[in-house]
């Protein structure tokens, strides 16, 4: 094998007329060929798996009942429309679906404003000021990324309970504040944050005091704006995983009413009354439910996508 | 002076996160290891009997729940059957190694690709950022009786029927679902950190003579390790911990009675969870502080051992 590709550097640097070694390249060219047409065929039966259950959601979406119960794999095109219109008329309002979302969008995105803010000024502590205690208490804000969340949530819970924000008589607003104020403060995301705040040239710093800026001002002038990429990052995979929330909210939200959508189509009332009375789990109007909850976020995907692949890639490498 | 001002101020900067992590992180770790040694502990009126070692006796079934009443719980840990402890194990131990093979082949794929790349990028990212609830109940309504896999397949297996399921059929098709969640961020990982390899190296072994896959594996591979070595830490911390795809593929609602049928798939989170819901949290609280402190040392324990091996093994 050795031998092979020495031959074959020689067939490209040195013209050769010889019979050989243009054999040698032919060979060579075709064996690359070969390799390349199995790695797509590798790829594209990968991406058809990895596909396949974003395809088959859609579909069942489109499909009656007994449809998806017989396993069939695209939708029928007679009955379309009239199975569309049936599905996501009955999804939208046996789920309550834009109430939840609502409550999702705003529980989502108060967690991700706040999130910022206070990983924002923590990191900024970390990263520019000098105080007693500093690296010890980094070390312990790094340490709690170590515990599982179950942990935590068992006292929260109670915690939670003793403020009055879960119980019988829990509010919508409890409800709301109950789902957001646990999650507000992310080690994580200081760690993040004041990796590339540390980044930002002492000089900088220096400058903005000649200048007469306060520690206040040069945060937010300077160093927010060139910390902007972790910034765009942190709030992406916040909203995200505030999106996709589920454990949290089902433990301290008491009325499904005001519970997370990614909770309800789970817990919500997807059924059907069937000819001897039981309830009957509609999959076509759970396959509706989660393209209602899923394909907004694909959608986001496919705009942000090089702002979500970069920046969840970093937040990995570094961790 | 100056350093005097830094530091009153730092504390402005830093109170709003140490009053939270004080309240919703640093407490409670304190708090559940303390009620996790308490002796019939009552959440909601605060009462107990002294500090004991009962709970985590009663949960690895080495004690009886009430005295001389021969009920041992086996829920969590078993040596006879499935159990919280064995299912995570099990969850675990299958889905890493095959999801971080599946994912490196992948990435090394991509990477040796020209047109299409981006495709494939995007393609394989995509199940990241879904919901883990609405896709596991796709993978429901897939592997359902009649479903579309069994048809294909020419199949009639009921996977994860409520009620003809067996534990083995439930576990293979959540641990294909898991799989299927667990790669996109692996792949993001290896293929960034394949894209960081100087194409010299590569080079240089063709100089030498080295074949395609003796430069895979004596190249790509040690010069991947610090990757490796983070997906796997990461990756075995996550599947400890499984419990939403759970939810979303099978819905098994809280049982009030705790016991698990044979199809049921508890993890250590899952069991957690259960003793928190309804009837159970009042009495029950210590249990699932007592489980969730048992979690904290499973991960550590992974942890630090895996830190060990890969002092050896990782190149730089």
């Amino acid at each position: 094998m050795r031998k092979d590709v020495i031959d074959t550097k020689l067939v490209l640097v040195i013209p050769n007329r010889d019979k050989d070694s243009v054999k040698q390249g032919k060979r060579d060219r075709v064996l690359k060929i070969v390799g390349l047409v199995i790695t797509y065929v590798f790829l594209f039966l990968a991406a058809a798996l990895a596909f396949f259950p974003f395809y088959y959601m859609i579909a069942a979406s489109f499909m009656d009942e007994s449809s998806i119960l017989n396993g069939r794999m695209i939708p029928e095109f007679a009955s379309l429309a009239e199975n569309i219109a049936y599905n996501y008329s009955e999804t939208f309002t046996r789920l309550n679906y834009f109430h939840h979302v609502a409550i999702t969008l705003l529980v989502a995105t108060s967690i991700t404003v706040l999130q910022l803010l206070t990983t924002i000024l923590a990191a900024f502590a970390f990263a520019r000021l000098t105080f007693k205690g500093r690296d010890v208490l980094f070390i312990a804000f790094l340490a709690t990324m170590m515990i599982p969340g179950e942990l935590l949530a068992i006292s929260n819970y109670v915690t939670l309970s003793n403020l009055g924000l879960t119980g019988l008589e829990q509010t919508t607003f409890q409800a709301i504040i109950a789902m957001i104020i646990p999650l507000i403060a992310s080690s994580f995301y200081i760690y993040l944050l004041r990796q590339s705040f540390l980044q930002i040239p002492n000089e900088l710093y220096l400058a903005a005091k000649i200048d007469g800026k306060t520690d206040w001002g040069y945060l937010w002038k300077v160093m927010v704006p060139l910390a902007s990429p972790t910034l765009i990052t942190i709030t992406i995979l916040s909203f995200i995983s505030s999106w996709n929330g589920y454990i949290w909210p089902s433990l301290v939200v008491y009325n499904n009413s005001d519970t997370l959508i990614s909770v309800i189509i789970r817990k919500g009332a997807l059924t059907m009354q069937g000819p001897d009375g039981n309830y009957i789990t509609q999959y076509s109007w759970q396959m509706t439910a989660s393209v209602l909850t899923v394909v907004p976020f694909l959608i986001i995907y496919v705009i942000f996508r090089k702002h979500i692949m970069r920046g969840t890639g970093r937040a990995g490498i570094k961790g | 002076m100056d350093e005097k001002r830094n530091n009153y101020k730092a504390w402005f900067y830093l109170a709003p996160v140490l009053i939270l992590m004080g309240i919703f992180t640093f407490f409670p770790i304190l708090n559940t290891v303390y009620v996790s040694f308490l002796k019939d502990y009552n959440v909601s009126t605060g009462v107990h009997k002294g500090f004991t070692f009962y709970n985590y006796a009663y949960i690895l079934g080495l004690a009886e729940r009430y005295e001389g009443s021969g009920v041992y719980n086996t829920t969590f840990f078993s040596f006879s059957g499935p159990s919280a402890f064995w299912n995570t194990m099990f969850i675990t131990f299958v889905t890493v190694p095959i999801s971080v093979i599946i994912a490196l082949l992948i990435a090394l794929a991509i990477h040796n690709i020209k047109a299409l790349k981006k495709f494939f990028q995007t393609v394989f990212f995509m199940p990241y950022v879904t919901n883990v609830i609405a896709i596991g109940m796709v993978f429901a309504v897939i592997f359902a009786n009649g479903g579309v896999f069994n048809t294909i397949f020419h199949l009639n297996i009921p996977w994860i029927n409520p009620v003809y399921a067996t534990w083995g059929s439930c576990m293979t098709v959540l641990c294909i679902y898991i799989i299927w969640t667990a790669l996109p961020y692996k792949i993001l990982i290896f293929l960034s950190g394949l894209q960081n390899i100087d194409q010299q190296y590569f080079d240089a072994a063709r100089v030498d003579g080295a074949s395609k896959g003796k430069a895979s594996r004596r190249i790509i591979i040690p010069l991947l390790s610090p990757q490796i070595l983070y997906i796997s830490v990461t990756s075995f911390i996550t599947a400890f911990k499984e419990y939403s795809s759970i939810i979303g593929l099978l819905n098994r609602s809280y049982s009030s009675t705790a016991v698990a049928s044979s199809n049921d798939l508890y993890t250590i989170v899952y069991y957690i969870y259960d003793m928190m819901q309804g009837t159970n949290w009042t009495t029950s609280s210590q249990f699932a502080s007592a489980a969730a402190v048992i979690l904290l040392l499973v991960i550590l324990g992974f942890t630090i051992v895996e830190l060990r091996i890969s002092k050896r093994l990782v190149v730089y």
